[in-house]
């Protein structure tokens, strides 16, 4: 910061700076945000920046205060998707509602950080051994459970078990069956056996369902209560209607700015967004993508259109006519309009899919070429397959994504370019996972966002996958999944993954028009950091914990 | 005066057994539903294993008939059972959100009532006036607009246009009576618009019924003053229709507020009833129904005490 003492003279108002003006007045902003200068080392700076004391003084408050986190205030969010018939035990997460005040009131081993890299929560530290089969997990010491008990690793034991064995009915059950044994040495480490490596474990902890609770003394993990080790604990929970959270002051990470977090349940969109534009709420988990550009023009309102792992795909079943033949499916991977789904149907809050399941904020995601949409090479592979035209079904219903049906219908038309002919099948909402999903050929399918290529691919690419919803057996692709899961060097594992994702792009059975973007709202007031995490909606589920009033 | 008792009473006992086979009925409904609780609990994380395993764990894969025999069981023992979803008690879960419904619905009867009868008899009083037209045509277009429509446009210009009151309805069991009249106001004025109409057009209708009789002639030709001869003469007569209609849409107070649960976020019953219904959760899915179905024939029955009482020819029935 020496230098800056007898640099150029810069005017007051940031308005009429020159450009070497503005970047010493962003510079000393920015050290400021970050804490490296208090208030009155700024003061001292700006005034031998050349200016005046109130001129500083109002630049303190305006620009480096706002973005520099302070405690207080009671941060209320209008969730979308919850339920009366939301539990708070794990085991049945699934709605945004559920995740959202799970990763409020409780903890997970890892997370994913506002840079969607791989941070430590109730975890401080991990290692493996060189086949990457056994992890470590050390503790934080200081995480403490909101009745005051510290967090140990029975109760992360136990936590985890919940998930597996035979008796459990858990989602996560499928993310967790390559382990083979969990236990505790000590009260601060737990160790963690797998029948093959996995390189990306620590990521899996990252999951939803994998909360951290209180372990119950005849076995099993205490959920019924309430009490977690996150940074806020609750006051009061009443399943889709709302909850009311105060600070956890024994919370052992930093953040949790708020005093109080309360969540209300707004399943209607305009009601939500109503709630926002007369300050009822300060911040809104999803907006209504057909008014975004209405919302947009409100003075008081921030949009965070934060692109996602969430992808929409469209798989085909490998092992059945005509779907059996590469250049049926390479035909219609040609036959699709992305950029115009993405500008009609999604209101521009999408990124182009180019048919591999990694988004491009994945770790090892491999920057392929963009596979446009050209009728004439779906000709070429359709004329190749031995066919002049083609017809096929798609089933589509739009409680899995709002506005699915009219992507097919969409797709359907670009698709008759190519003599493709598309009949767009709408399916009932209910039972769509049970009776269409994985037992129709060709069907729409939206899948939430998964941290790692090798979480993802494993769960609905690789051969023997429950939910191998194209039925595509690759035998390279299948070797290279099982290599690169256990590789620890992280060049050969970029270089294994980078094929793969190549063979998926060229051979595979699925179709990925977009991945989808999360688009949130929050009154200007609610700060947050640079970046925000494209996990799950407002910051990865964290805004409670990372994002501050102004 | 007996007579009543006993018409009171056999028609309380008629009322069992419609609520039976209410029970059946429903029970056949959310069976006929495709997939279960345990597909709609798990999503698309539905493998077969944990299916079955949920379905073993909730007593879901005994037959049909076994489990609502044990569900009728637990009923004649005063348990509703448990939530298949959240495990909470049906009774615990039910509680304040039906008092929740129940205040709304009196608040708003509150209102649109009186109003009503109101309207309806100055519509009457002053037939094909200026008056009259406005507020047919006022009461008719309110009527004819969905709920939800409605309520946006009370939002729009009423807590949006001009911040009067919250647009939000979220109540908690600890707020103050006026906060709390305050925040439903909204809500409440939605019911309102959508109930008067019925309300008065038959009560307006059934006092024009009556204007055309000889006593009611007879009272004018010996001067009586117009609203003297409609609400001495004309309105006593009227009541019975009234009371039916004011029944009716009482009943629909409390079982026909989903959309304007919805829209302004209150937590009622039935948002309930819709999130158990998507998630197949029966036990909840029949107590909604059966206190809809009860609320009926209790509001039927006090419109046929409510016509008797009001009409001594049929009290003193030879």
């Amino acid at each position: 910061m020496k230098e800056r003492n007898e640099s150029t003279k810069i005017r007051s108002d940031p308005k009429v700076m020159n450009n070497k003006e503005k970047q010493i007045f962003e510079e000393i902003v920015r050290d400021s945000q970050k804490h490296k200068v208090t208030r009155r080392e700024f003061m001292q700076f700006s005034m031998a920046a050349g200016l005046t004391m109130a001129a500083g003084a109002s630049l303190w408050t305006n620009e480096v205060a706002a973005s520099t986190p302070k405690r207080g205030g009671t941060f209320r969010i209008g969730l979308h998707d919850g339920n009366t018939t939301d539990s708070l035990d794990p085991a049945t997460y699934q709605s945004v509602g559920q995740i959202q005040i799970a990763h409020t009131y409780s903890a997970y081993l890892t997370e994913i950080t506002a840079n969607n890299k791989l941070g430590p929560d109730v975890a401080d530290s991990w290692e493996a051994n060189p086949t990457a089969t056994q992890w470590i997990f050390k503790l934080n010491p200081n995480a403490t459970f909101h009745n005051g008990n510290k967090v140990t690793a029975k109760d992360v034991v136990a936590s985890l078990n919940y998930h597996r064995g035979e008796e459990a009915t858990s989602a996560a059950k499928a993310l967790l069956s390559t382990v083979t044994e969990i236990r505790a040495d000590g009260d601060g480490t737990v160790v963690v056996d797998l029948s093959s490596g996995v390189a990306d474990f620590p990521w899996l902890m990252t999951d939803y369902h994998l909360t951290i609770l209180p372990a119950k003394d005849g076995g099993g993990v205490d959920w019924e209560s309430g009490i977690g080790c996150g940074p806020y604990k609750i006051v009061n929970h009443e399943a889709g209607v709302s909850t009311e959270l105060t600070r956890h002051d024994g919370w052992h990470r930093e953040g949790a700015y708020f005093d109080e977090v309360r969540f209300t349940v707004i399943n209607d969109p305009n009601a939500r967004q109503t709630a926002l534009m007369t300050g009822d709420v300060d911040s809104i988990t999803s907006t209504d993508l057909k008014t975004l550009a209405l919302l947009q023009r409100n003075p008081d309102i921030a949009i965070d259109n934060t692109p996602s792992g969430s992808a929409i795909t469209l798989p085909m079943f490998c092992d059945q006519a005509p779907f059996d033949n590469v250049d049926v499916r390479l035909a219609l991977k040609y036959s699709i309009n992305r950029q115009e789904i993405i500008d009609k149907i999604m209101f521009g809050t999408g990124t182009v899919g180019n048919d591999v399941h990694v988004s491009p904020n994945m770790p090892y995601y491999a920057e392929l070429e963009q596979r446009p949409y050209d009728p004439d090479q779906a000709k070429f592979h359709l004329k190749k397959a031995g066919m002049d035209k083609l017809s096929v079904n798609l089933s589509a219903t739009d409680s899995v994504y709002p506005g699915a049906v009219d992507m097919c219908v969409l797709f359907s038309e670009s698709a008759k370019a190519s003599g493709i002919d598309i009949n767009v099948v709408r399916e009932p909402s209910d039972g769509y996972w049970s009776n269409v999903w994985l037992q129709k050929p060709f069907c729409f399918v939206k899948w939430g966002a998964r941290p790692t290529p090798d979480n993802m691919l494993s769960l609905a690419y690789a051969a023997d996958a429950a939910w191998n919803e194209s039925h595509w057996k690759n035998p390279r692709f299948n070797e290279l999944l099982v290599a690169a899961r256990a590789e620890l060097d992280e060049a050969k594992r970029s270089e294994m993954y980078h094929e793969a994702q190549m063979l998926c792009k060229d051979d595979g059975g699925t179709i990925i028009p977009a991945f989808v973007n999360f688009v949130c709202a929050r009154r200007k007031n609610v700060m947050h950091g640079p970046s925000v995490a494209s996990s799950w909606e407002n910051d990865g589920a964290r805004a409670a914990h990372r994002w501050w009033f102004a | 005066m007996n007579d009543l008792v006993a018409i009171v009473v056999k028609r309380l006992g008629f009322g069992l057994v419609t609520l039976l086979a209410v029970s059946i009925i429903i029970f056949g409904a959310v069976e006929l539903l495709p997939g279960d609780l345990a597909q709609a609990v798990l999503g698309q994380g539905a493998t077969e294993e944990t299916v079955r395993e949920l379905r073993a764990q909730l007593g879901l894969d005994r037959s049909p008939p076994e489990r609502y025999l044990a569900w009728l069981g637990g009923v004649f023992q005063g348990d509703f059972g448990q939530s298949l979803a959240s495990k909470k008690d049906v009774a615990s879960l039910i509680g304040p959100r039906f008092s929740n419904t129940l205040f709304l619905a009196l608040y708003a009867a509150a209102i649109a009532v009186p109003l009503a009868m109101f309207l309806g008899i100055a519509a009457a009083l002053y037939r094909n006036s200026w008056f009259d037209r406005a507020t047919n045509v006022g009461t008719l277009t309110a009527i004819s607009s969905p709920e939800f429509f409605v309520g946006y446009i009370l939002i729009l210009f009423l807590a949006i246009k001009n911040p009067w009151f919250p647009a939000l309805s979220n109540v908690t069991p600890d707020m103050a009576f006026t906060e709390r009249l305050n925040r439903l106001f909204l809500p409440a004025m939605t019911m309102v618009l959508v109930v008067t109409a019925h309300m008065m057009r038959m009560t307006r209708a059934a006092i024009i019924n009556l204007l055309a009789s000889p006593y009611i002639e007879m009272a004018r030709l010996k001067g009586v003053p117009q609203y003297k001869v409609i609400v001495k003469h004309a309105l006593p007569n009227a009541w019975a229709p009234i009371i039916n209609v004011v029944a009716l849409n009482l009943a629909y107070l409390i079982t026909g507020v989903v959309l304007v649960e919805v829209v302004f976020v209150y937590p009622g019953i039935g948002q309930l009833l819709v999130d158990s219904v998507t998630k197949r959760d029966f036990p909840v899915v029949q107590a909604c129904c059966l206190i809809f179905a009860a609320t009926y024939i209790l509001l039927n029955l006090a419109a046929d005490v409510g016509a008797i009482v009001s009409n001594p020819r049929l009290r003193h029935r030879k």
